[in-house]
């Protein structure tokens, strides 16, 4: 089972967080520091896994973002690192291109997104299109009226 | 879910061209969020961020609570409020708003009312109680967007008590048309598995049914709660295999539909759940595995493109192969799989190659071997997390011959790493190694001064205790002990002499003890050098005062001669005045002890560690004076972790079966409980079970003989078990090991670079893997070393910390505890001896002389015989001063009262009839009679007025009984100087060893003036306590499941019988204890307390006392039981 799922950036801004068992505040504030220290100082080329208390952490960075998964100690290393990948795609898929920026100002899309992949920690559903026509169904509703939304190049 | 999306597309037809993108970077630019974005990373300060966040909260905080904010607002301010608390800003007060838009906004807003709710909150947040409410709502929906996202935040956070209320919804949506709700409805059943797996027990038919469903999704949703159960009980689920590998097959056959493709491999998640599953099938069980060994064959064979996702699926498929019952043939393939992994160039293939090396090289070390040379540059890698892995490995097959240079190569990675976590789990790891494979003493006692610096005080703390257990239990050859011992005192002196500042405490109080128990061995050390250094430690401001107290006992220990002795003063004075209470003490014995030569010699004998410490660890002696205080009043002692627990108890009513506290309290049984004097006998210990798994817990059984197990009475194997530890293998190195270590001690220097690497690794691996090949067995581990071990205990050390502790309290403390009963004996011995066998007094509860008077007042305890025989001044206690303290009793009246005892109890034993309480009406009192499944309390009301008295109301209450009225009702009538009779049936919820009742009598007289008054009435425990017939099995299964214990030595009744037929019988009389059978020196005994609460009894003659076990499942209950034997055979 997945115990988090930690986004943040190459400056140890937290993007995107997702706790699949309680935890307090504290704690989760505790964890988010220890990760962005530890995976922050890892070298390139370095293995992508790491111990973290009796949990793996498997981390990979895509640009300037860097996912951070932590899974308990039975689990398969390799195929957390695809879950990772896979969440890249589907974010891919429905931003297009996908780059920080689009998860920075649409997180709750992002969290939407994994909602559909992920739930209560194990994985939901693995398929691209079905996760994606679930999320277009939803957004169908949501920008009927969405008069207000505009491209913005800004941030590119 | 696609014919939902169809409908929903064909419906809005008008929107399909804004979906030809749906996912490009839409925001506004005026929109909030988009310039609180912006706004942040402009900024330059983190100072600056929080007054704009807070800037930004207080505008949210206004809006949100404004009335005229509509949901769509609110949804826009959920999504600023949710972004503030990703940045570590506090919005409590969004919380409830955003309950209110999962609760009343459209669809779309409700999800990000649900999201906001489900990062916001977690399970335990009381505000999550408002939900429950819209989730049943929204469960019910017909619009199936409302029903998934219900479903998706029940799996992530719900309240575990509002389970029940969803529960049925769920259920019912597994037979839901559409796969998708099924799905999330599925994995929604197994979260509520696991947070609370007895509310789902019920549907386990129902997991089956979507184990079947035609949608592969469904299925493989299904697995998760399947791996769950099969992992908790893997015989329960074999008839599902051929299922498992049917499925397996067709997945890897490619029958599944292409949407479960991932980068063209068929359902790579569904495969590895399903190996996980095979294997926990297959393991130890031949049959089961030979049915998945065609399917692991041909998952092998089609995993081949070079992708991650098919390494995943063959790292999975090798654990598979080498957990269950092995096939040559696939364990070849896998060995060659396991090749091609740590062969690759890629490191994360190359780490999981580690990984599955240390897996299997307990069964397959010549796998370990042909992987030598990349081993070795494994261990040189410059990424830590691949050298600890290699570590890991490393640490699986080590041997005598290997440990010096694996040891090494452990240290050092000590020395750079920085992950806690990591160096207490390695630290660990070199300890054990040092202890079972140490070459020789220098070595010993240098590996573990480097694991007790470098582990600091983060370590394991049972390192340092068996450190010092195993140095003072010595092994077997005197002369090596004194060697091993003498080393460490010179090795400590001279690191003392050094730098000690720089020493962790749990090292500065390892060298303390060892100095003050061994010093004297070195005969050209004086003993001043030693005391000067340990003050020197003393004066250090960085010795915590733990540390402190420590030096102080090893100087208690050293203080002789002249230049002691006025070491001694200097330091007692100081810390005689310290404001630390245990300091304090210490300085107080050093003072006195290193005045009293003689006493010193007697309460610190030199070389105590090797002769078993006889302390009275039940402090009988101090029963005289215990006895007293609870005459006088005292409640009666509780272990702490009863108190904890009634404490918990007292605090919220508790839900769970006892049963579910057992390990907890079962390992603090261990370490508090009184231990009979037997059990410090350390040669008597049981070293041969360690591997019997029903000593779960680390029970500690030493000095118990093990008669009944699992299976029932053990026959006879205790006498082979207990000559086999006996002989201790002696640590004699044999000549291969001191081959090895020559080896392995001539390559250690030649790490310093040669010009020839290669040649370098060579030696390195040749030393490293020195003994595997050689060896034919199968197991590495240790478990069956085939070379003798050097420092092989002599009795045997579970690993679990709770024992580890308490062998503690048997060796490092047993210089200090010997001071205190000492002390304490001088102290009491007078007292003790001056009330001579007090206990002379008649007891048994069947006595029916209680018709006598006895005293008068109204809260005074019961008389009761079996209670107080022993206590010395209780005026109650002799009928005849009773009768005459107590004057207006008329005796005719307890006569009359006791013909007044109704006709079915009036042949049964009872108690002294007491008197409760009287004013001018009424005259209460009580008796209790023993019923063969009952204890009745019978209550007399004497109206001793000429006038009737109606509506006589009587209230009994008690914090250790159940209290159950038999009369028809609670309501009396008195006629004028008559008795009126009242019944009570009583049982015991919680055991102590009195037991009392409180108690109101509220009448009227005259009529409309409401008289009351207050009684209590107390009755020992063993009132309650039954013979309970069982056979020895029942017994034998019985004693495994009860977890409060206590032990205690008792002392022998040698009539002419048998001592332990003799004691038994007089226990059976005097308690009605069942006696279920005697066999040699040991004897068991079982009873029960009202109504069915079992209390089991284990005796072994031992050293002309008993060794007495009590186990039940109720807390207390031993130790009260304890009590009454230990009065019963005192006044025999």
């Amino acid at each position: 089972m997945m115990r988090f799922l930690l986004l943040f950036s190459r400056q140890g801004k937290l993007r995107l967080q997702k706790w699949f068992t309680p935890m307090t505040e504290r704690e989760k504030k505790k964890i988010t520091r220890d990760m962005t220290t530890m995976v922050l100082s890892r070298q390139p080329r370095s293995c992508n896994f790491l111990h973290w208390k009796d949990l793996k952490i498997i981390y990979k960075r895509y640009a300037s973002l860097y996912f951070c998964l932590a899974i308990e100690n039975q689990e398969n290393e390799l195929i957390a690192l695809e879950v990772i990948h896979r969440y890249v795609e589907l974010l891919d898929k429905y931003f297009g291109n996908v780059c920080e920026l689009d998860i920075i100002f649409n997180f709750e899309k992002a969290y939407f997104i994994l909602d559909e992949f992920l739930m209560g920690g194990e994985i939901q559903e693995t398929s691209k299109q079905m996760v994606n026509r679930s999320i277009e169904a939803s957004d169908m509703l949501q920008e009927g009226d969405s008069s207000e939304w505009f491209e913005v190049e800004l941030f590119g | 879910m696609s014919d939902v999306v169809e409908k929903t597309l064909t419906a809005l037809p008008g929107l399909l061209s804004l979906d030809s993108q749906p996912g490009s970077t839409k925001l506004s630019s005026s929109s909030k969020l988009g310039n609180l974005i912006r706004g942040i990373t402009e900024l330059t300060s983190k100072h600056e961020e929080e007054k704009l966040i807070q800037l930004e909260l207080t505008s949210i905080k206004e809006q949100v609570s404004s009335p005229n904010t509509s949901m769509r607002q609110m949804k826009e301010l959920m999504v600023r409020a949710i972004y503030c608390e990703m940045l570590g800003y506090e919005s409590s007060f969004s919380y409830i708003h955003a309950i209110k838009l999962a609760q009343q906004g459209t669809a779309l807003e409700k999800r990000v009312g649900y999201l906001a709710v489900s990062l916001f909150l977690n399970e335990s947040h009381e505000l999550l109680l408002l939900l429950v409410n819209t989730v049943l709502k929204d469960l019910q929906s017909t619009n199936l967007i409302e029903v998934c996202m219900a479903l998706t935040v029940v799996s992530q956070m719900f309240p575990k008590d509002m389970i029940p209320a969803i529960l049925p919804l769920v259920e019912e949506k597994l037979n839901h048309p559409k796969e998708i709700i099924r799905r999330k409805a599925v994995l929604a059943l197994y979260k509520f598995y696991l947070i609370a797996p007895n509310q789902v027990q019920h549907i386990h038919n129902k997991f089956r049914k979507a184990l079947c469903d035609k949608d592969p999704g469904v299925m493989t949703a299904s697995l998760h709660i399947y791996l769950q159960l099969i992992e908790e009980n893997p015989e329960g689920y074999k008839d599902l295999t051929t299922s498992f590998v049917t499925i397996l097959k067709q997945v890897v056959g490619g029958k599944l539909p292409m949407d479960f493709n991932y980068h063209s491999v068929p359902a790579p998640w569904l495969q590895i759940q399903l190996l996980r599953i095979l294997c926990l099938l297959g393991k130890n069980d031949q049959s089961t595995s030979e049915i998945m060994y065609e399917v692991l064959d041909e998952s092998l064979r089609r995993a081949e493109i070079n992708h991650n996702i098919t390494y995943a699926i063959l790292f999975e498929c090798v654990k598979c192969i080498y957990t269950i019952h092995p096939k040559s043939e696939l364990l070849e393939k896998a060995a060659k799989c396991i090749g091609n992994f740590v062969l690759s160039p890629k490191i994360n293939l190359k780490y999981l190659g580690l990984k599955a090396l240390t897996y299997v090289v307990q069964q397959d070390p010549k796998l370990a071997l042909q992987h030598q040379m990349t081993i070795i540059e494994c261990l040189d890698h410059p990424d830590l997390i691949i050298k600890r892995e290699t570590l890991e490995l490393l640490f699986r097959i080590t041997n005598a011959q290997n440990v010096t240079v694996i040891v090494d190569k452990m240290l050092e990675f000590l020395r750079v790493n920085k992950d806690d976590y990591t160096t207490i789990d390695l630290v660990g790891k070199v300890a054990e190694l040092a202890e079972k494979y140490a070459p020789d003493n220098e070595w010993f006692i240098e590996t573990m001064s480097t694991v007790f610096s470098v582990g600091g005080d983060t370590m394991q703390p049972d390192i340092p205790n068996s450190f010092l257990k195993l140095l003072s239990e010595g092994f077997d050859s005197m002369e090596e002990d004194r060697k091993l011992r003498l080393f460490a005192v010179d090795s400590y002196v001279s690191l003392l002499q050094e730098e000690p500042g720089k020493l962790p405490q749990r090292f500065l109080q390892v060298i303390s003890w060892v100095l003050g128990e061994y010093s004297y061995l070195r005969e050209d050390l004086e003993v001043d050098t030693v005391l000067r250094l340990l003050a020197k430690l003393l004066d250090m401001k960085t010795t915590s005062s733990e540390t402190k107290s420590w030096v102080l006992m090893a100087m208690t220990k050293l203080c002789e001669g002249g230049a002691g002795v006025s070491v001694a003063r200097e330091v007692s004075e100081t810390y005689s005045s310290s404001l630390d209470t245990v300091l304090r003490q210490r300085a107080q014995e050093l003072q006195h002890l290193s005045q009293d030569s003689e006493m010193r010699a007697r309460v610190l004998p030199r070389n105590a560690g090797l002769d078993p410490l006889e302390v009275d660890s039940s402090l009988s002696f101090l029963d005289g004076f215990v006895s007293e205080a609870l005459a006088a009043g005292a409640a009666p002692y509780k272990p702490p972790h009863q108190r904890q627990e009634e404490l918990a108890q007292a605090k919220a009513l508790s839900l769970e079966p006892y049963g579910l506290s057992l390990p907890i309290s079962m390992s603090s049984c261990c370490i508090t409980d009184r231990q009979s004097p037997t059990l410090l006998s350390i040669s008597s210990g049981l070293s041969g079970n360690s591997n019997d798994l029903s000593y779960r817990g680390g029970l500690k059984l030493d000095g118990v003989k093990r008669v009944w197990g699992r299976e029932g009475y053990l026959a006879q194997r205790e006498p082979v078990e207990e000559s086999a530890h006996v002989e201790v293998p002696s640590p004699l190195r044999s000549p291969s090991q001191q081959g090895g270590a020559g080896g392995s001690h001539s390559h250690t220097p030649t790490h310093t670079p040669t010009p020839e690497p290669e040649l370098e690794k060579q030696q390195l691996a040749s030393s490293l893997f020195v003994g595997l090949a050689s060896q034919s067995s199968v197991c590495l581990m240790g478990k069956s070393e085939p070379t003798p071990q050097r420092f092989r205990r002599k009795a045997n050390s579970p690993a679990s910390s709770s024992a580890a502790s308490e062998k503690q309290s048997n060796s490092m403390v047993s210089a200090p505890s010997t001071v205190d009963n000492l002390m304490f004996n001088n102290l009491l011995d007078s007292h003790i001896t001056s009330e001579p066998a007090v206990s002379s007094l008649e007891q048994t509860p069947q006595l029916s002389q209680g018709l006598v008077a006895a005293n008068g007042s109204c809260d005074e305890e019961l008389p009761d015989s079996d209670v107080n025989g022993s206590s010395p001044s209780l005026i109650g206690d002799d009928p005849v001063v009773a009768a005459e303290l107590a004057p207006h009793e008329e005796p005719p009246k307890d006569l009359l009262l006791s013909s007044c005892l109704p006709a079915e109890l009036s042949g049964l034993s009872h108690s002294e009839i007491t008197p409760l309480c009287s004013d001018q009406i009424l005259d209460l009192s009580a008796c209790h009679v023993q019923k063969e499944d009952a204890l009745v309390l019978v209550v007399f009301i004497y109206n001793s007025s000429d006038s009737d008295i109606q509506q006589i109301l009587l209230e009994l209450d008690s914090e250790e009984l159940e209290v159950s009225c038999e009369s028809d009702s609670a309501v009396q009538e008195a006629t004028g100087h008559s008795v009126a009779v009242c019944q009570y049936s009583l049982s015991v919820k919680r055991p102590s060893v009195h037991v009392e009742l409180v108690g109101m009598v509220s009448y009227q007289f005259p009529v409309g003036t409401p008289q009351s008054v207050q009684f209590s009435y107390k009755l020992p425990l063993s009132s309650f306590i039954r013979p309970m017939t069982v056979s020895t099995e029942e017994y034998g299964t019985m004693w495994l499941d009860f977890s409060h214990d206590t032990k205690q030595n008792l002392t022998l009744i040698s009539d002419d019988q048998e001592p332990l037929t003799a004691t038994l019988s007089v226990l059976k009389k005097k308690l009605q204890l069942h006696v279920v059978e005697i066999i040699g020196m040991e004897g068991i005994v079982a009873c029960r307390l009202l109504q069915d609460q079992p209390c089991l009894m284990h005796c072994r003659m031992h050293a002309g006392t008993m060794a007495v076990w009590l186990r039940s499942p109720v807390p207390d209950l031993p130790d009260c039981l304890m009590y009454f034997c230990q009065r019963a055979l005192q006044e025999h």
